[in-house]
């Protein structure tokens, strides 16, 4: 936002890209849980472009994302965020926007020594190199700690009106938004991305392990986000609904999955990923009843839904004490 | 503006913004005056879809909540 306010502010004309890889932390994802429906739900990328006056492009790099995720050739960072080759692809995939929209030059917020991975002196002009953008890409808030990229060769921007900004410090930042009247903004990087969460990376993991190979699809991403994940073997996978808003996310799942619900007491939708045997199905039953109102019950009637063929269960929950740690992905 | 052509856009069980950039991909394929009408059920798109539309110069014809699908009704502009 405050970059490209900056830019703006020399008269350059300035659109926006956002891209989208399945992994993004927005409103709306929180907004399926019915505890978080208060919570505002716009679109951060939207929100900013329309309080800057600038068009916004929202593109889908889901798929061409996934090299990225799987084989990062700088690594991960704390969790599974591969934060250098991810600013190395999105800053490729700019560039050849530029080149298809007949634009001059890429700017970003990057800040130096502001993130551990992907912000750093030595990693910043890795950037610029192996995305292809090399000169044409600016950093408007660090330029001057940089050096000269081609925009400023070419004086379509005046080096002098940019800024020196380092550091993890959001101060200069603040009262750089100050200066142009910001009031509000958006969350700083980082909280912005479900692969710096350890919690979301250790399902991730744990879900590439079971199927033997790093492989997934956007529903496959989308459902890490949503329930509890329960293993309770290697070979299968409970993903359970925790209140009203999951339930119905996960209804938009049944089709996909074998379920279980609870018919004698009110419970979760549960979907279960793996093949069960006789004796998984019953043990299933009994996971499924524990997080039902009818825990406490002597027995709990457990419906079992695959491919439209329905068998009943009738069980006793099991008690939290017989549900391992290990269990929770 | 008269409306030209009327397509419609299927965006049920997608989370934002993949109800906007289906959008923005549709409306790619059409001419000045069409007009989209595109059903989701993500309550973001409420909020996204219009936003989208005002800053790329689109007009919303109307958007309505119908028990949890929401059906919005878009003009296509420059």
């Amino acid at each position: 936002m405050l970059a490209t306010k900056a830019i703006m502010e020399q008269g350059v004309h300035v659109e926006g890209i956002n891209f989208f890889t399945g992994f993004c932390v927005e409103g709306h994802t929180h907004a399926i849980r019915k505890k978080d429906k208060a919570k505002p739900k716009r679109n951060n990328s939207l929100w900013v472009a329309e309080q800057l006056g600038i068009k916004l492009h929202i593109i889908d790099v889901i798929e061409e994302y996934k090299n990225v995720l799987i084989n990062p050739q700088h690594g991960y960072g704390a969790n599974l965020n591969p934060c250098l080759d991810c600013k190395v692809f999105m800053v490729q995939k700019a560039q050849q926007w530029i080149e298809e929209n007949d634009f001059d030059f890429i700017i970003t917020g990057e800040v130096i020594g502001q993130r551990p991975m992907s912000q750093r002196k030595d990693t910043m002009p890795v950037i610029a190199r192996e995305s292809g953008a090399n000169e044409r890409l600016l950093r408007p808030l660090c330029a001057k700690n940089l050096p000269e990229t081609l925009p400023e060769k070419e004086g379509w921007v005046n080096r002098e009106e940019l800024y020196d900004f380092s550091g993890r410090t959001r101060k200069p930042q603040m009262a750089l938004a100050e200066q142009f009247g910001f009031t509000e903004y958006a969350q700083p990087a980082g909280g912005c991305c479900f692969l710096t969460d350890k919690s979301y990376s250790d399902k991730l993991v744990d879900l590439w392990t079971a199927r033997g190979k790093k492989e997934y699809e956007l529903d496959d991403v989308m459902l890490l986000k949503v329930g509890r994940h329960l293993r309770p073997k290697a070979h299968f996978k409970m993903i359970i609904a925790r209140e009203e808003g999951e339930n119905n996310f996960l209804q938009g799942y049944k089709n996909m999955f074998q379920t279980m619900t609870t018919v004698s007491h009110p419970g979760p939708l549960v979907l279960i990923d793996g093949t069960l045997s006789e004796q998984d199905c019953w043990l299933a039953a009994q996971i499924t009843a524990r997080y039902s109102q009818g825990r406490e019950a002597e027995q709990v009637e457990v419906k079992m839904t695959q491919q439209g063929e329905e068998k009943s269960f009738l069980v006793t929950p099991l008690s939290s004490e017989e549900i391992p740690k290990e269990w929770h992905v | 503006m008269a409306c030209m052509n009327k397509q419609f856009l299927d965006a049920r069980r997608l989370l934002c913004p993949m109800p906007v950039i289906r959008v923005q991909d549709k409306i790619k394929t059409m001419a000045l005056g069409d007009q989209l009408e595109v059903v989701c059920t993500d309550p973001g798109v409420m909020q996204d879809i219009p936003a989208w539309c005002r800053i790329n110069g689109h007009q919303i014809l109307s958007a309505n909540n119908n028990a949890g699908e929401f059906t919005i009704n878009i003009i296509v502009g420059d």
